[in-house]
């Protein structure tokens, strides 16, 4: 037979210094990039929720998987086969009492998650328009292969890869594609994506409450263009938004039928691009291009 | 002329891109070494009958294991390529691949590491296994059994085939989400390499699950009944089970997209109705219980290993049996968390996400019952069960992660991001790959008949956990940093050193699997002292211990009786009865299953480049061959008692001869060191007295 001597308290060790060297990582993330952690440093309040959530489940997680894992490796350590000492009973199996103890544990355990959770679903539906005083801002969003097309209806101007919002003000993103396959439209400072797609008006509620740049990108894969899909979004105080609609307003670009037929055509990482006046019907007529479009919006109306 | 012999192929269709060129020169020349060396060493008739047309599930098992780990090396291989494009194209810099390339390598990896590692893997696990488990000589269809395996063989080359063929790989991701598979945004042979790869593949799944549930159903032993069956063949029926269930929908599904493509219908199109959200649909519906697919015979062998090795039965069998049962059964419920982001509303994604955290009730109490098996046991730390105490910490840290992507609100943020890439790795890594290992480890002897060394074993071992957390612990990371999956580019420089320390985690796990590999060699070279002469190296508890190591084709030489749970320990405490040697009747060997896999091929091979003639030919063989085999009425032969008392005597007297020499080995596993001096000892003697010439 071989010899395992040597075995269990080398493994050990090597266990102790891995397990150093996680935590020792985990601690470097932690100051270094605590504020790269976009995640967990939301600058809107759909962002937040979805945070809080996490770091809720992650809780509760973490207290059940922490003794559960010590008390594996623990035993573990207790039985090896070299600890003569204690105690070896090899038909014993679980009592009735212990065997409902195994299922009751991890029920009551979802039974907590789920009372959080569910009502949080229905909460933080995208769907859900924020409550708020303010007016809220419609920005429709066409993805295009690869661009993202925001058009402002009620300012009358659009853009390209570029994204303005002032804070504190909800903002209906209203998103479909054109000539281009499923897109997910993802600010993840904002908060959580939603799918633009063909025929089909997606709703997707935001607020931001910190100016600031963040950055958008397209989520799901869509082809060659995928990875330079992305634009910018610029959240500034109401002043400020203001200021730049009327900037915009005099760009020498306008967005017609006959200039956004050009926009459709296939173009990989799109330079920002603004129009002073668009006409009125796009997003429209984009979405009933598409047989048997579907509109999220007058539905839920 | 030319489009009637040959469809769309042309010379520009071959491979161009460099690296592309050198997988057609690796596949090349691997194939000509392997005709050369055969033909040398006068083999192709040894590996025609005892191997490529036999039928004995051990063999179809090992053949699998062996397709398989080349596709572990090359979805490996491409895993290298994606990570070190991602640590290099940041900023400015734009990497060494295009993304179309890169998308290329993706989804390549995606397909060859489910279809055609895991799920290879898996299959031969379960066909070497099972069939000792249970009892049983053979299987229901010995037919189908080598039918699937090589409709999978078959999968494995169209995978490979544009490398020597040329035309593109599938862009689309692993699953060719549509309407981006389609031919407005995917025109080329692609995603068509793709479908057929998957099709022929997963008809063979089909049919090696039916085959499975109706050989683990109506073959068990005398006696034995489902509640004293063993829980790896516990997880295997569970798994099959779901097979049947959800492979005919993912040939329906890659059907239509076929048609969509081929025939121009608009089921999955953006235009004249078609609707793409269907497919997303009905892919998940196969795509998420295929993980559970994978996931469940993993748990029967943990089960297997945690019992063994603690020396102690299972703490509670039926909370283990009705956890895989539970598990099986709500995987079928999940499949639209996939796709909460796709904007259903509250009432869909609250009913998914809370079908998706109940599953994690039957997979706690599946871990919470191996802790409980460990209690008060006699815990031997080999290398199975290393793997499973490595499994045990990253599988919860997996769940974790996987009950929070369950919640809609908070997979708004997750999703296609790097830590859903992070948390799927994590489950199908931590649980199925290392739960494969621990069960080749474990079953090894009885595949060889000698054990697997332990020393490089664990060598092999902390390299993978080490090397698993490097590599996904940054991915995790960068998930929550909003880093999205599948980037070729980022402008983002804060990314780029966790994309490098992926990287390095990525080597060392590529050194891991090379020490798996010399882990392999060396037992080869020291299998006189590794030998398992009892054929119980493990004082196990069920059936495949009681038989010889390794184990002799028709596995029993009487098939046991069986009373109880942990059917051979009873029989080690009662005292094992002596042979009685009668008659046994064996099926053939069976060549069709090469023919109608090659057809098959052929087939596919034909649709992705349109050469109508080849369809039509190929079409006509499958069914010629099917109806052939029908008329085939002479499928078994019979082993008379005296034959059968001859091959036992004969096993007998090696082993005491191999006994008596026994006492002249050193008495420990060999280490790199020794390895490497061996491998050098072997090359210099081969070089210098010229062995290739005796050959």
């Amino acid at each position: 037979m071989m010899k395992r001597k040597k075995m269990p308290s080398s493994g050990k060790s090597v266990r102790i210094i891995f397990l150093g060297l996680l935590s020792l990582a985990v601690l470097i993330v932690g100051l270094l990039h605590g504020k790269d952690l976009v995640l967990f440093n939301p600058k809107g309040q759909i962002a937040q929720n979805q945070a809080h959530l996490m770091l809720f489940s992650i809780t509760v997680l973490v207290a059940v998987a922490i003794p559960t894992l010590s008390l594996m490796y623990f035993f573990a350590w207790k039985y090896r086969e070299s600890n003569s000492k204690a105690k070896h009973d090899p038909n014993r199996t679980l009592g009735k009492l212990s065997v409902v103890g195994l299922w009751v544990i991890p029920i009551m355990v979802l039974i907590l998650l789920a009372s959080v959770v569910l009502p949080a679903t229905y909460r933080l539906d995208p769907h859900k328009a924020i409550v708020s005083d303010t007016k809220p801002l419609t920005i429709q969003v066409i993805a295009l292969r690869w661009k993202w097309l925001f058009i402002y209806p009620d300012q009358n101007i659009a853009t390209v890869n570029y994204l303005q919002i002032p804070i504190n003000t909800p903002v209906q993103f209203e998103l479909t594609a054109d000539e281009a396959p499923m897109n997910s439209f993802w600010i993840p400072h904002l908060g959580g994506q939603l799918y633009a797609m063909t025929g089909h008006s997606n709703l997707l509620n935001l607020i931001a409450d910190t100016p600031g740049i963040y950055a958008g990108q397209a989520a799901e894969i869509n082809g060659p263009g995928f990875s330079g899909m992305k634009f910018v979004a610029r959240a500034s105080s109401d002043k400020d938004f203001n200021t730049w609609v009327k900037t915009v307003k005099w760009s020498s670009n306008t967005l017609d039928l006959a200039e956004y037929n050009k926009l459709v055509l296939p173009s990989q990482n799109n330079p920002v691009t603004l129009y002073s006046a668009v006409k009125p019907s796009i997003y429209d007529t984009v979405l009933l291009k598409y047989e048997g479009a579907h509109n999220h919006q007058t539905e839920q109306k | 002329m030319r489009e009637l012999l040959v469809g769309n192929l042309t010379w520009e269709s071959l491979p161009h891109e460099w690296s592309t060129i050198g997988g057609t020169l690796t596949f090349i020349l691997l194939g000509i070494f392997a005709v050369i060396v055969i033909t040398r060493m006068k083999r192709w008739k040894w590996l025609w009958n005892d191997w490529l047309t036999s039928v004995d599930p051990k063999k179809i098992g090992i053949m699998y294991f062996i397709v398989a780990t080349f596709m572990l090396l090359r979805g490996g291989l491409d895993v290298i390529m994606i990570w070190l494009q991602q640590s290099l194209s940041a900023g400015t810099s734009h990497g060494f691949l295009s993304a179309d390339h890169f998308q290329q390598i993706f989804t390549a990896h995606g397909n060859i590491m489910v279809f055609f590692v895991a799920m290879g893997f898996i299959f031969g696990l379960i066909n070497f296994i099972v069939p000792l488990q249970i009892g049983a000589r053979d299987l229901a269809s010995p037919f189908l059994n080598t039918l699937g395996f090589w409709l999978y063989v078959a999968g494995v080359i169209m995978v490979n085939t544009f490398f020597l063929f040329g035309g593109k790989y599938a862009a689309t991701g692993w699953l060719g989400i549509a309407p981006l598979s389609g031919t407005q945004f995917s025109p080329g042979v692609g995603v068509d390499y793709m479908i057929w790869a998957l099709q022929i593949s997963g008809i063979g799944t089909t049919l090696g699950a039916i085959n499975f549930i109706v050989t683990i159903l109506k073959m068990r032993a005398p006696g034995m009944k489902l509640r004293m069956m063993p829980l790896f063949t516990w997880g295997s029926l569970c798994s099959m089970v779901m097979a049947v269930t959800v492979f005919p929908l993912l040939t329906a599904t890659l059907f239509l997209l076929f048609f969509d493509r081929y025939i121009g219908t608009h089921f999955f199109t953006t235009t004249l109705g078609g609707n793409a959200m269907m497919y997303t649909n009905l892919i998940w519906m196969w795509g998420h219980p295929e993980v559970y697919i994978l996931m469940l015979p993993a748990f029967g062998i943990f089960s297997e290993v945690v019992s063994t090795y603690s020396r102690k039965s299972i703490a509670s069998y039926w909370s283990a049996v009705f956890g895989m049962i539970g598990v099986s059964f709500f995987a079928l419920s999940v499949w639209l968390h996939h796709f909460f982001t796709m904007g259903a509303g509250g009432d869909v994604n609250a009913f998914f996400g809370l079908m998706t955290m109940v599953i994690a009730i039957p997979t706690s109490v599946l871990v919470f019952n191996w802790i409980a098996t460990m209690y008060r046991g006699r815990i031997k730390f080999s290398t199975p069960m290393l793997w499973f105490l490595g499994f045990v910490g990253t599988f919860a840290i997996g769940g974790m992660t996987g009950v929070m992507l369950a919640q809609p609100p908070a997979d708004f943020q997750l999703h296609n991001s790097l830590f859903l890439v992070a948390h799927f790795h994590t489950m199908v890594i931590g649980g199925v790959i290392w739960g494969i290992f621990a069960g080749i480890s474990y079953w090894f002897p009885k595949m060889t008949g000698f054990r697997l060394n332990e020393r490089i074993g664990r060598y092999a071992f902390w390299c993978w956990l080490v090397g698993f957390w490097m590599a996904f612990g940054p991915l995790y990371v960068l998930g929550l940093m909003g880093a999205t999956r599948r980037l070729d580019h980022y402008d983002n420089l804060n990314w780029q050193p966790f994309f490098v320390v992926a990287l390095f985690g990525g080597i060392l796990i590529a050194i891991a699997v090379g020490l798996q590999l010399v882990q392999i060699a060396a037992s080869f070279i020291q299998k006189r002292q590794l030998a398992d002469n009892t054929g119980d190296p493990w004082d196990g508890r069920s059936l495949e211990w009681s038989t010889p190591s390794p184990a002799p084709f028709y596995n029993f030489v009487n098939i046991p009786k069986v009373t109880s749970r942990d059917a051979f320990l009873q029989m080690k405490n009662q005292g094992i009865p002596k042979p009685v040697y009668k008659d046994i009747t064996m099926p053939k060997t069976i060549s069709l299953g090469i023919y109608i896999a090659g057809l098959a091929f052929l087939l596919g091979f034909g649709f992705i480049w349109e050469i109508t003639w080849l369809i039509v030919v190929s079409a006509i063989g499958i069914v010629v061959c099917i109806v052939l085999r029908t008329f085939d009425e002479e499928t078994e032969y019979i082993i008379s008692a005296a034959e059968l008392e001859k091959m036992e005597k004969a096993r007998t007297q090696k082993l005491l001869a191999r006994l008596r020499h026994d006492d002249t080995y050193k008495d420990e596993d060999m280490g790199l060191r020794e390895f490497y001096k061996s491998v050098l000892t072997w090359s210099q003697d081969f070089v210098k007295n010229k062995r290739w010439k005796t050959f």
